[in-house]
């Protein structure tokens, strides 16, 4: 559906956009990740035409869209885009909503017809003579979001759009993108840097960070092997530790961490200098040494618990940091408390080791 | 103060006798300024937009040049036409000096600087994702720089009301190019001006009181539609 090739842009001398190449398949919705001034909202805004890159080529359905202004018209009209700060305009509710219909010269008739059942679809129904710009940030984001469905966009692209809402405007939005994804069919692209965003969403991910498109994938293989340590830390909690290889048997890697031997599956090889990343979730915490499996086990002490809702955030000292995910409910039965000596324990499968 | 008195009375009775000397230039005034602004204002909104919207080498200077000529001299301006337009001028054999339309010309050059500068400042005073929203939502440039025009519409207004005050309240350009011609180019101030030579104070006091509030109505009108 869209496919970006070798594309650089530069803002005053600055390269915000390095030699991106991704490919968005048809009726995906494909969620892009990545800090802060990452390059998020201007890939975005090269693909809705909003400017010219400094170089490099965007397809849109197998035809180039940077060519001819009537193509470029035509192209943009099977695209919509939602702002991170959506501008509604100085209108009314309805005529912001019909806009996009006004603009391609629908009749009235259909007009009314469309925007009734757009405004219920985002229930916003009973609002239409409101002026826009004096309802509240959950409700300007649905016009913003309306506005960009209302003409059957077969490309939707989102900068954000649940920055900044409560928890019920951020579900309701979310269940507005995937019902015209799985309706409609259309392709979605989306910029966020909430995680469990783009986890809930995204059947594909890429990950860009200082202007380059690090690693394309499904949540999964992003969550779960990161290709180099920025992935690593900036996707999830992980534990990171830095350590040598001191031997590799059988694809069972041997690493050397503070003086203790973490355990893990890879091709690394002695003596090189690795990343080793355990997911909090995957650490396993018990009052005594016996009845595990696992090949990695460390004596710890509890450095610090934090509570959040039904889990335990436990941080440990092996004497390496070490970050524990529990149930509020297993941190209560095994009662645990700051000092403590505990056994961590984890799977060599859960150890992902990165170069 | 009596005289301001006498005078307003006078206004008034002249005003509902429907005195038809001062009914013709009246209309006259009206007719000329709001040809002058109508003119001015479908030039320069459309122009403002193009010299926001696009990037060119010497913008800058451009817009100086605009906010310069706000103050440009009424006389110069009658000057300019006058030569351009007398017998020996390039345009002389249009035979249109001492013309209403003349006036026209004269008040539409005096006025654009106006009209042009205050679209600028309006439309810079509008978000910049506005036209981004606009041209995303399918609409293409010149529905976009419309929908960012409709946005300034408030300081629009105002820009066009700025033209017309200045185009009616003209005297210098409109008796030199004009010529005061009555029954012809006779308008509401070069009138108050030749009754003033004339002694007849009353009566131009009459004509100023008309004027302001001929200026009145149309201020009390623009102001509807740009509540709309």
């Amino acid at each position: 559906m869209l496919k970006i090739v070798d594309l650089h842009h530069r803002y005053n001398f600055k390269e915000v956009l390095k030699g991106i190449n991704v490919e968005i398949k048809r009726g995906e919705v494909f969620v892009l990740i990545g800090p802060t001034g990452a390059g998020k909202t201007t890939l975005l805004r090269i693909i809705d035409q909003l400017e010219y890159p400094t170089s490099g080529r965007v397809y849109f359905d197998g035809k180039e869209i940077l060519t001819s202004p009537g193509l470029r018209l035509k192209i943009r009209r099977r695209m919509a885009m939602v702002f991170q700060k959506p501008v509604v305009f100085n209108a009314t509710v309805f005529d912001n909503v019909a806009y996009p219909l006004k603009v391609r010269g629908y009749r009235r008739k259909d007009i009314l017809r469309k925007v009734g059942k757009m405004l219920e679809m985002v229930e916003l129904k009973g609002y239409e003579k409101r002026n826009a710009r004096k309802l509240s940030g959950g409700e300007i984001q649905r016009i913003a979001l309306a506005q960009a469905v209302i003409s059957d966009p077969q490309v939707l692209l989102l900068d954000e759009p649940t920055a900044n809402l409560d928890p019920l405007s951020i579900d309701l939005i979310e269940k507005l993108i995937l019902d015209f994804n799985k309706k409609q069919g259309a392709t979605i692209v989306m910029a966020t840097h909430d995680m469990s965003q783009g986890e809930r969403l995204a059947d594909r991910m890429g990950v860009l960070m200082e202007g380059k498109l690090i690693q394309v994938g499904s949540p999964r293989e992003i969550f779960y092997n990161p290709k180099n340590v920025q992935v690593a830390q900036f996707t999830t909690r992980n534990n990171i530790l830095k350590g040598v290889v001191s031997q590799n048997e059988n694809g069972i890697t041997y690493v050397d961490v503070e003086g203790k031997i973490i355990e893990g599956v890879s091709s690394f090889q002695a003596g090189e200098r690795v990343y080793v990343c355990i997911k909090p979730e995957d650490i396993t915490l018990s009052l005594s040494k016996s009845r595990t499996s696992a090949r990695n086990l460390f004596p710890a002490r509890i450095n610090l618990m934090s509570f959040s809702g039904p889990l335990v955030e436990v941080e440990l000292r092996c004497p390496f940091p070490l970050l524990a995910l529990i149930t509020r409910r297993s941190a209560e039965e095994m009662q645990l408390r700051v000092g403590q000596k505990v056994y961590a324990s984890f799977k060599a499968t859960a150890v992902h080791i990165i170069g | 103060m009596g005289e301001l008195w006498i005078a307003l009375l006078k206004a008034f009775e002249l005003i509902l006798k429907r005195d038809p000397e001062v009914m013709q230039i009246t209309l006259r005034s009206l007719r000329i300024a709001a040809t002058s602004t109508c003119i001015a204002s479908l030039v320069c909104i459309p122009v403002g937009g193009l010299i926001h919207f696009y990037s060119f080498p010497g913008k800058r200077i451009l817009i100086n040049i605009i906010q310069t000529l706000y103050s440009l001299p009424t006389v110069c301006v009658g000057l300019l036409v006058f030569v351009l337009f007398s017998r020996s001028g390039p345009f002389g054999g249009l035979g249109i000096l001492f013309t209403p339309t003349a006036i026209v010309i004269g008040e539409v050059i005096l006025i654009t600087p106006i009209l042009l500068g205050l679209t600028l400042s309006a439309l810079s005073g509008v978000n910049i994702s506005i036209r981004d929203n606009a041209l995303s939502l399918g609409a293409t440039e010149f529905q976009a720089i419309w929908t960012v025009i409709r946005e300034a519409r408030f300081s629009v207004v105002a820009a066009v009301i700025m033209g017309f005050g200045r185009a009616i309240s003209e005297v210098g350009s409109a008796i030199m190019i004009g010529g005061n011609i009555k029954g012809f180019t006779r308008v509401l101030t070069t009138a108050i001006s030749l009754e003033i030579q004339r002694g007849e104070l009353e009566f131009a006091l009459a004509l100023g009181i008309i004027l302001i509030l001929l200026s009145l109505v149309v201020n009390i009108i623009m102001n509807m539609i740009q509540q709309r």
